[in-house]
């Protein structure tokens, strides 16, 4: 991996470690930014991992970008790719109804921004992904718990990508042309990524469902978000679970009175455990979720 | 206290804007054109980050309901007490029961109103700006409703009478030239699509808001490659990667998108290179149907520009604080 640095305006850098999504790029970017934040260099305003890049706000009044740049550089032939470092997280059940009615009203709105206007973005994510049942495609898209990479585009909105090997990730295009709506809590893919849309919103990834309590709390009314009102966190394990509308109806009406919490449990790993055998980690993650 | 008597299109709560809330996805926000709205605080004796309203497009009518020293500026939109033309750009004392309304505008895209003291909203994670994505911020999180009332903070309202000269005034037109740094992901481009977006009119369309403007031009076209893993198929599409406030992305190489102050953060588009930061108080005053044409600079550039800004503002301030 060669880190390639980009200037992004006056107050921003952004350097990309690999072109491509692999974890081992995602935990790099996390190491390198976290060296970054304990030096607490003046100048610096945000630190921002992202999956397989990093992109750093300076005031470039108290320090250079080149000098920056430099800087950064010096982190990277440090980098001893410490995959050992522990992390304690959660693993969260992610309840998800697919294939519903809101973001089904919403894409058709869309159709003329899309590769196949024909099609809904269900049937085009199957189509390209090679699934003939929406059973089987649903099946694939929850089978495995996802890790939450970053909360990114708007606050709350969860990036997770899923801990499966890359022959058999669910991959697909964004939008020709993004949308001007995405109902709130839409459930979208694009890439490799899977992620819940906070609030209404712009956006660009194929809708396929919709998640029934919330991301994102502003009011910090529910139990979850009592100490922030975002609710995915860095290195969360997310497991989406695939449910009916009857259950979608109950947790709407739990997250209306307030009293809505999420299945979480807590885990400690390290990047090793993951990138070893993400499989015996997958089922443990499971295990713990839901039989403990 | 001032009340809202009819709300025009968009008038939101802005100040300097929040920083340091990236990484959780929120954007700073803040006053789009930053020139137009410090030079209405210090016309009315405010500290230069207090809450104004920002206005876009269509002028409210507001009831005042104490006596205020107030200023407009910004976009021309020519403003009226209870019917009377009065200028922008200086300070005008209003009484009690006074109504402030404006005609259509007529250059610029938002027009800035300050009233002295500064306009009192809760501060949420250290600004008083509205961001109304996800509804923080400002008052109520939202654009100003018809019927809303909002109080103003402890301030100096004895009148003092300032005015800018025109030298202090920019100048507002129909098409721009703004100033960007190549980087980001440009190597996706090809180059001669590179040459092109520099030398292409693009043109803003109705899709131009805080989050960011859409412009209609050209097609351009990227360098071939096997999309890597996880990118998305389109050429246009990458690991999503983060967006600075700025940014230019190409979603399938036609009709760029540039954020903006409220833009989202982060997404799986290309992005071709960012607005140099003291060019999106220019941003900020261009329309939809107005043109811009996007001008290379270097790194060294970009500073040299920020720096001029910088002393625009501080000869501003030397000439109303003194």
């Amino acid at each position: 991996m060669r880190f390639r640095y980009a200037y992004g305006g006056d107050e921003f850098l952004f350097v990309e470690i690999s072109e491509d999504m692999r974890l081992e790029s995602y935990f790099l970017a996390l190491e390198i930014t976290s060296k970054l934040r304990e030096k607490a260099i003046t100048g610096i305003i945000d630190i921002c991992p992202a999956n397989s890049s990093f992109m750093i706000r300076f005031n470039p009044d108290h320090i250079h970008p080149d000098s920056l740049i430099k800087l950064l550089k010096d982190l990277e032939k440090e980098a001893n790719h410490s995959s050992d470092v522990s992390i304690t997280s959660r693993i969260v059940d992610v309840p998800i109804l697919f294939d519903d009615p809101w973001s089904h009203e919403a894409i058709m709105r869309f159709r003329d921004r899309h590769q196949e206007p024909e099609m809904t973005d269900i049937e085009y994510s199957m189509k390209v992904n090679g699934f003939e049942q929406k059973e089987d495609f649903f099946r694939a898209l929850t089978d495995r718990p996802y890790i939450m990479l970053m909360v990114a585009f708007m606050p709350g909105l969860c990036t997770t990508y899923q801990l499966t090997s890359e022959e058999k990730h669910i991959q697909a295009p964004k939008y020709v042309k993004p949308r001007t709506f995405t109902p709130e809590r839409a459930f979208g893919i694009g890439g490799a990524f899977a992620c819940i849309y906070p609030v209404d919103a712009p956006g660009g990834y194929q809708l396929v469902g919709r998640a029934a309590a919330p991301v994102l709390d502003k009011d910090q009314r529910l139990p979850d978000f009592k100490e922030s009102m975002i609710f995915p966190r860095i290195g969360d394990i997310f497991k989406y679970r695939m449910i009916d509308q009857d259950e979608y109806q109950q947790i709407r009406t739990q997250v209306e009175d307030g009293t809505f919490k999420y299945n979480i449990k807590e885990i400690t790993y390290s990047p090793s455990d993951l990138l070893s055998n993400m499989d015996t980690f997958s089922e443990e993650v499971t295990r713990r979720l839901y039989h403990d | 206290m001032i009340k809202i008597i009819n709300p025009g299109i968009y008038v939101s709560v802005q100040d300097k804007g929040r920083n340091g809330y990236f990484e959780m996805a929120m954007p700073p926000s803040g006053a789009m054109d930053e020139y137009s709205f410090i030079a209405a605080n210090l016309l009315v004796g405010n500290e230069e980050n207090a809450a104004c309203l920002e206005v876009t497009y269509l002028g409210p009518t507001i009831e005042f309901q104490e006596d205020y020293t107030i200023a407009i500026t910004g976009g021309e939109m020519p403003p009226k007490i209870n019917g009377e033309r009065i200028p922008m750009w200086q300070s005008v004392q209003v009484k009690t029961g006074d109504i402030l309304s404006f005609d259509f505008i007529t250059k610029g895209a938002r027009t800035y109103i300050a009233i002295s003291g500064g306009i009192d909203v809760p501060v949420v994670m250290g600004a008083r700006s509205t961001y109304t994505s996800i509804g923080i911020g400002g008052y109520k999180g939202r654009p100003l409703k018809e019927g809303d009332v909002l109080e103003s903070r402890i301030g100096n309202h004895d009148h003092v009478h300032k005015e800018l000269p025109s030298s202090y005034i920019p100048n507002f037109k129909t098409d721009y030239e703004i100033n960007v740094v190549l980087g980001m992901c440009s190597y996706r481009f090809t180059e001669d699509s590179i040459k092109d977006f520099f030398e292409c009119e693009w043109k803003v369309t109705p899709e131009a808001d805080r989050v960011g403007y859409r412009l209609k031009g050209i097609q351009l076209q990227f360098k071939e490659r096997e999309q890597p893993f996880g990118a998305g198929s389109n050429p246009s599409n990458i690991v999503d990667s983060g967006y600075p406030i700025g940014s230019i992305q190409i979603p399938n190489g036609t009709e760029p998108i540039v954020l903006l102050r409220d833009g989202v953060t982060c997404g799986g588009f290309v992005t071709l290179g960012t607005v140099v930061s003291s060019d999106l108080n220019t941003m900020g005053q261009i329309k939809t149907g107005e043109t811009i044409k996007f001008n290379q600079v270097s790194m060294e550039e970009a500073l040299t520009i920020r720096k001029n800004y910088q002393s625009r503002v501080n000869q501003l301030k030397n000439y109303l604080l003194s």
